[in-house]
């Protein structure tokens, strides 16, 4: 055959094509498993830094991680609507990533800042446990900054009221600026500030700016210079994680209940 | 050693590329990748392995299949294998090394786009046999790794005061003495230093200063 011809050239390139999808496709499906497990190893590694299991500078084996992890860190699902422990569904199998499209378990979410429009009806809280009891909670956070959807943890103290610890694992936010709401030190701002006033409504917000220390300015945060939008939307998110349609309703409850 | 394993030939193909026909020095191609991930040392040997590695294949399966390529349609089929093994590298380095690989984000999926791996496969591997082309893509990727290590080292030296994520002159804002170059950590920094590195070593070779 023709080394020019269009038939020789359409043959050779569909047998390229063939091998080069092989040998891409067992890659990704060789290698899968693994990157699952990292990705999950990541997130417990997050969750034992905002509760302060684990130090920022401290490194950890995988199975360093997990076993921390598995000791101090107790999963359950809370459901939205009822303000209550959700026992019908697995939490560790649950993913409210995936509940999305699933509309038995989701559902339209109220008007909010942070760029949120469908949300999952049950949602992870995690609780740190020092000697059988509970000393903080953790829950996910996520919502619009000025370039992306950051996703990340806020612990509470066993008050649900303190903030023990904030931490972002994902975004998109501009490096140097927007960004800096991975800075340790600006995530140590964080620390003793109060969510809820004593009407019970969510105040913390992140101002433009400087706050005062937490005894006498509970209620703000430090904005981050040449990030507001990214500010804001932190603000946002705060707001709407801890409202009462999504986890305030529960932690109000419990407050109440002086039990978790 | 060496010169009993490889000829003449191989060995030229091999070390001409680190100064003589340095990819980014002489060639200035690769740029773009060499500004992205120099800021931290790991970022950038990561980065350079992957692109050794993606070079040297490359132009290995480009030259096994010189002869059988339809001329017209060259380019797409080394684009094709370029991709496929720059996705498997991506593969690979997100379940081994997710921390570095979430750092390197898409300057990994880039290297497809990177000059120099093209380049080769468009200038050598085509008319070269395989183990030479090998060699050769090797050799590139040595060149280019070079560059982007000592970019790296002087940009998180001088940058943040580290080597590797170990502090050497601690930094003002960690309650040391080093006040941190904020230039270096930003991309014209390592334009910066490339440009030097640029000028050192056409003074050293002034064979490679283009005509006016």
């Amino acid at each position: 055959m023709e080394r020019e011809g269009s038939v020789y050239t359409v043959i050779f390139t569909t047998i390229l094509c063939g091998i080069c999808s092989v040998l891409v496709a067992s890659a990704a499906v060789g290698l899968k498993d693994r990157q699952i497990m990292n990705k999950i190893l990541d997130k417990q590694h997050k969750i034992l830094l905002v509760s302060g299991l684990a130090g920022a500078k401290e490194s950890l084996s995988r199975s360093e991680i997990q076993e921390r992890y598995k000791q101090n860190i107790e999963t359950k699902l809370v459901n939205f609507e009822t303000g209550e422990y959700e026992t019908s569904l697995d939490p560790a199998t649950f993913d409210p990533q995936r509940a999305l499209k699933d509309p038995n378990l989701s559902k339209p979410a109220p008007p909010n800042g942070a760029g949120i429009v469908n949300m999952s009806k049950y949602g992870h809280i995690y609780f740190v446990k020092k000697g059988g009891q509970v000393e903080e909670v953790i829950i996910p956070i996520q919502g619009r900054g000025l370039w992306s959807v950051m996703y990340g943890f806020l612990a509470l103290d066993k008050d649900l009221n303190t903030v023990r610890g904030i931490i972002f694992y994902e975004h998109g936010e501009t490096p140097g600026l927007g960004g800096e709401i991975e800075n340790p030190r600006w995530c140590q701002l964080w620390v003793g500030r109060k969510v809820y006033d004593d009407t019970g409504k969510v105040q913390l917000s992140v101002i433009k700016g400087t706050a005062g220390p937490p005894d006498t300015d509970p209620y703000r945060v430090d904005g981050l210079s040449g990030a507001t939008m990214t500010s804001r939307g932190v603000t946002n998110l705060i707001q709407f994680w801890l409202s009462d349609s999504v986890y305030g309703k529960f932690l109000k409850k419990k407050r109440e209940q002086g039990s978790l | 050693m060496t010169s009993t394993m490889l000829g003449k030939k191989e060995r030229q193909a091999l070390i001409d590329p680190l100064f003589n026909n340095n990819p980014i020095a002489l060639q200035v191609l690769g740029i773009c990748s060499a500004l992205a991930v120099t800021t931290k040392l790991d970022k950038a040997i990561v980065m350079a392995i992957s692109l050794t590695l993606v070079t040297g294949f490359s132009s290995l399966s480009i030259s096994l299949i010189r002869n059988l390529v339809p001329t017209n349609v060259r380019i797409i089929i080394q684009l094709t294998i370029i991709a496929s093994l720059v996705i498997i590298a991506d593969q690979i380095l997100k379940a081994f090394v997710p921390t570095i690989s979430k750092q390197l984000s898409v300057y990994v999926g880039l290297i497809i786009t990177n000059c120099i791996v093209m380049g080769r496969a468009e200038a050598y591997a085509l008319q070269n046999p395989p183990f030479l082309s090998f060699l050769d893509g090797i050799g590139n990727g040595l060149g280019y790794s070079m560059i982007l290590i000592v970019v790296g080292v002087i940009r998180e030296l001088f940058g943040s005061g580290k080597i590797l994520g170990y502090t050497i002159l601690k930094p003002v804002t960690e309650g040391g003495w080093y006040q941190p170059n904020g230039l270096l950590i930003m991309a014209p920094g390592a334009l910066f230093i490339i440009a030097i590195l640029i000028w050192l070593l056409r003074t050293w070779k002034p064979e490679q200063q283009e005509k006016e």
